[in-house]
């Protein structure tokens, strides 16, 4: 297991290295192996996030239509948040609300999370157990059920079928 | 001068990008409270970095490396920051906007709060 | 023509960063100026790029990456002493 976590921060190290460096020559794959050996042998013990990433073919397809809903959704937010700041009135209406989420591993969490708080008009205050605070541009809805409806569902349902 | 029209998208991707960061700015400077100011501040201007950044792999292509490596270092940390900067706003009692609807947190957070402090 | 519309773009996040900067001076508490500090560095990255592909010079861009880092980590820990002191 721990192995696995020390491989998995290796490769993405690597991978932050190429990109970084833009070039093969021989010295520089030289010095990106040793400084990513190097970290992941000390760093990569207890940090398990990494291993609940997926290669599957259906994994990549359900990442790829995430992606396109989440900048779908992140473009459609922003133009809507944009209108609300040029009207002279301000119309906002914001609050706290609870909303529920059925996902059980930390990275599709992550992903979630950070989703609903990079979609403006909704802001992760905190997490717990399954409960998540989210603070609300423009409340529509007291309710659990019909919050979690609005806000979580529609970056869950496909988050749901790639990591269970 | 003459451009290629590839450049041209770029350069409009670029241009839109600084609007989203002006209606951010705009948006920090109207806005009520804290908790909209970050609503508005730091998502519009996550956008308006996003677009700029994609707008430069168009016009300098041979840059894509570490232009693609800064969006994705900025989709990931932007979020979090907001997040930490809207808790510890919540935890110092910044007062909120007087219209403001509902506050489901306020009793769940004390508790919260009480509990991390007792682990440590 | 490109260099222009960037020109153009350029002057609008400077605008955006002087706003920011009138947020960050008024305040009224600690959190507004935080938020205020976090909004402006990342404006600022943005320009940083369009500096990069000003002077041409691909080394500004890692500028601009320890730059993002650096105030990350000071939100996050300035954070992180308003909720329970360092």
């Amino acid at each position: 297991m721990k192995i696995k976590n020390q491989f998995a921060i290796f490769i993405v190290l690597m991978i932050i290295w190429f990109l970084i460096n833009n070039s093969f020559k021989l010295e520089v794959i030289a010095v990106g192996f040793v400084l990513s050996f190097v970290i992941a042998i000390i760093f990569g013990k207890r940090t398990d996030v990494l291993n609940e990433f997926k290669f599957t073919p259906t994994a990549f397809f359900y990442t790829l239509i995430y992606l396109l809903v989440f900048f779908w959704e992140l473009i459609k937010s922003n133009i809507q948040v944009a209108l609300i700041v040029l009207k002279p009135s301000l119309p906002i209406n914001p609050g706290i609300v609870k909303t529920r989420t059925i996902l059980k591993s930390k990275m599709a969490r992550m992903i979630l999370t950070n989703s609903i708080t990079l979609t403006p008009g909704t802001l992760t205050v905190d997490i717990e157990k399954d409960i998540l605070y989210i603070h609300w541009i423009n409340v529509e809805s007291l309710d659990i059920d019909v919050a979690t409806e609005k806000i979580v569902k529609k970056f869950e349902n496909i988050l749901v079928k790639i990591y269970g | 001068m003459e451009n290629s029209i590839v450049e041209i998208i770029g350069a409009f991707l670029v241009l839109i990008g600084s609007v989203f960061l002006f209606l951010g700015a705009l948006g920090l400077v109207r806005m009520p409270d804290v908790f909209n100011r970050i609503q508005t501040g730091t998502k519009a201007s996550t956008l308006g970095t996003f677009l700029t950044f994609f707008g430069l792999v168009f016009i300098m292509p041979e840059w894509w490396g570490k232009l693609i490596l800064l969006i994705i270092f900025i989709l990931m940390t932007n979020p979090v920051s907001s997040h930490v900067l809207a808790r510890a706003a919540y935890c110092i009692k910044v007062p909120m906007f007087k219209k403001t609807v509902i506050d489901l947190y306020g009793k769940d957070a004390e508790k919260l709060f009480k509990k991390e402090t007792k682990n440590e | 023509m490109v260099n222009k519309i960037l020109f153009i773009a350029a002057l609008i996040m400077m605008l955006a960063i002087l706003l920011t900067l009138y947020r960050f001076f008024k305040g009224t508490t600690a959190a507004d100026r935080l938020v205020a500090f976090d909004v402006m560095t990342v404006s600022s990255l943005s320009l940083i790029g369009l500096i990069a592909k000003f002077s041409d010079r691909i080394i500004y861009l890692d500028v601009a990456m320890v730059y993002g880092l650096l105030s990350f980590l000071g939100v996050i820990i300035v954070a992180r002493y308003f909720e329970k002191g360092l």
